[in-house]
């Protein structure tokens, strides 16, 4: 074992604890150290002094500043709203029609609602309005609702087919797979092929024509261009929500589609909607 | 200071110094939980807070057993850019039927605290199916298989049991009657009307995944689609203490 050494002059005291024999040197703490707690003491009492911090019984000492974190994001959203309000009431007061009129209004509007666009539409219609399988292109001329600034302010304001809105645009295609024999449907999935010129063959597709007239047309047109008033597509485009091969066509007959748009007139303030609806209207497809 | 000098009794004696230390530590606890109780703000009162139907708590279940609070949260915290994008900052109150809540602390996905009613119900089995699909730059994984695996609600009884004895309010009635509220609310066809009675007129009654049978799809999107929907803000006065 080795020998303990002796206290030299200039030493520190120790702890005076001592365990087998090792003492421990009761050394200063650092200065900066020791005055970085003191201050960090003295904030702390300051904090508490300033903002909520104390809990009491039945509330919590509330601050001499007041300081209230939904106050504030209020305060916030306010600000914003009132910086925007000549706008948006412009927004809300001009003519739908007229809103392109003015090239500042416009302006406005595209943006704001390209930003209500990005946060709420696009999930569903693509951060390009591209659209999905299911979930319209919003960029081409199709529309099966119209696509008048009116008719989207409608669109988006009520959506389609919820059950949240009264106003929602509602239509339901039957599932033909109850009314029709397998072979008609075979037939007037190829004629429905053969008018955006898809390869069908012609013999059923022939005998499809009639199936159409008798059960389609009255949605569809006798042309089946679709008619907008009850959200039926147009079937000559070679635009297809659901797919336009033969398979997909035929689950489309048989069991039928039935396309849901949440209503945003409880979510989107007037001026939101008429300003994303602007912004769908330029995209490129607007009528 | 004589107590200091008594110190080297607790530094050489195990047992003791456990003791005191558990006692310190309770004390630390104590002064921080027990507040909360008797805080008049700790939860706010608001009108509409329901306890989950027995179809929801299913789909909660599958949500926390998937792991989906990995990635997304339900907590939208009172600053203006979340509260323009989620909607309106969660409240205590949203979260007083959750055994355990779901805030999360992690955002790979989007916050869903209100993500009820903001889709189709076929955007989310889509969704679910192939997120890629209707969002092509998402990078979450596909749950398709959930629309394969039927569901009967058989135990969803014994886990709202479970629930109540933690604090959720379910009477007897709703205990006795949860597989039948089950499997009524994924069907519109069904008699529903005691699923409504017992949780409210606003229950979403449909079948959420379009197919003929009751499945996971189901009860995770009747969940979704409850999220954030409860509370009438209309009636809501914020606290200005907090």
């Amino acid at each position: 074992m080795s020998k303990t050494p002796e206290k030299q002059p200039g030493d520190p005291n120790t702890t005076g604890h001592s365990w087998d024999g090792i003492e421990e040197f009761d050394n200063p703490m650092p200065r900066w150290w020791l005055w970085t707690l003191y201050v960090t003491i003295i904030w702390a009492v300051i904090y508490t002094i300033l903002y909520p911090a104390w809990p009491l019984v039945q509330s919590a000492t509330a601050g001499v500043k007041g300081w209230s974190s939904r106050a504030l994001v209020q305060q916030e959203m306010v600000a914003f709203e009132e910086a925007n309000a000549p706008w948006n009431a412009k927004l809300v007061e001009t003519p739908l029609d007229d809103i392109a009129k003015e090239a500042d209004l416009q302006q406005y509007a595209v943006n704001a609602g390209g930003a209500v666009f990005r946060t709420w539409c696009a999930q569903c219609h693509g951060s390009g309005a591209q659209g999905a399988p299911g979930f319209p292109n919003l960029l081409d001329d199709a529309w099966l609702w119209g696509g008048t600034l009116d008719d989207i302010v409608t669109t988006v304001s009520y959506g389609i087919r919820n059950e949240e809105s009264d106003d929602a645009r509602y239509s339901e295609m039957p599932a033909f797979g109850e009314i029709l024999e397998h072979e008609e449907i075979t037939q007037v999935v190829q004629y429905v092929m053969s008018l955006s010129n898809a390869q069908t063959d012609d013999a059923a597709a022939q005998a499809g024509k009639v199936v159409f007239e008798d059960n389609c047309a009255a949605c569809h047109g006798d042309d089946a261009t679709g008619d907008i008033f009850q959200g039926a597509p147009n079937l000559t485009d070679a635009i297809w929500l659901y797919g336009g091969s033969e398979e997909a066509l035929t689950e489309t007959v048989t069991n039928s589609r039935f396309g849901v748009m949440p209503n945003w007139d409880t979510r989107l303030t007037e001026a939101q909607i008429r300003a994303v609806s602007a912004y769908v209207h330029q995209l490129g497809g607007g009528q | 200071m004589a107590i200091l000098d008594k110190h080297k009794i607790l530094e050489t004696n195990a047992t003791l110094l456990l003791v005191f230390s558990f006692l310190v530590v309770t004390i630390g606890g104590l002064v921080q939980i027990t507040p909360l109780f008797y805080l008049e703000n700790t939860i706010e009162k608001v009108e509409g807070m329901r306890p989950y139907t027995p179809l929801e708590m299913a789909g909660r279940d599958i949500y926390i057993r998937e792991g989906c609070y990995t990635c997304h949260s339900q907590m939208i915290r009172p600053m203006r850019d979340e509260v323009e994008r989620y909607g309106h900052y969660s409240l205590a109150a949203e979260s007083m039927y959750d055994h355990p809540f779901q805030w999360g602390s992690k955002r790979t996905g989007p916050d869903i605290a209100r993500v009820g009613g903001r889709y189709s119900d076929q955007w989310q089995v889509d969704h679910l199916r192939n997120p890629q699909s209707v969002v092509p730059e998402s990078v979450m994984p596909k749950y398709g298989f959930l629309e394969r695996r039927k569901l009967d609600g058989k135990y969803i009884g014994d886990v709202m049991a479970a629930n109540a004895m933690v604090g959720t309010p379910y009477t007897d009635e709703m205990l006795e009657q949860a597989q039948a509220d089950f499997r009524a609310q994924a069907d519109p066809d069904s008699d529903y009307d005691g699923l409504l009675e017992r949780y409210g007129d606003k229950v979403n009654v449909r079948n959420f995944d379009g197919q003929p049978e009751l499945t996971e799809m189901d009860a995770l999107v009747a969940y979704l689609q409850m999220l954030g929907t409860l509370v009438d803000f209309s009636t809501f006065t914020p606290d200005a203490s907090r």
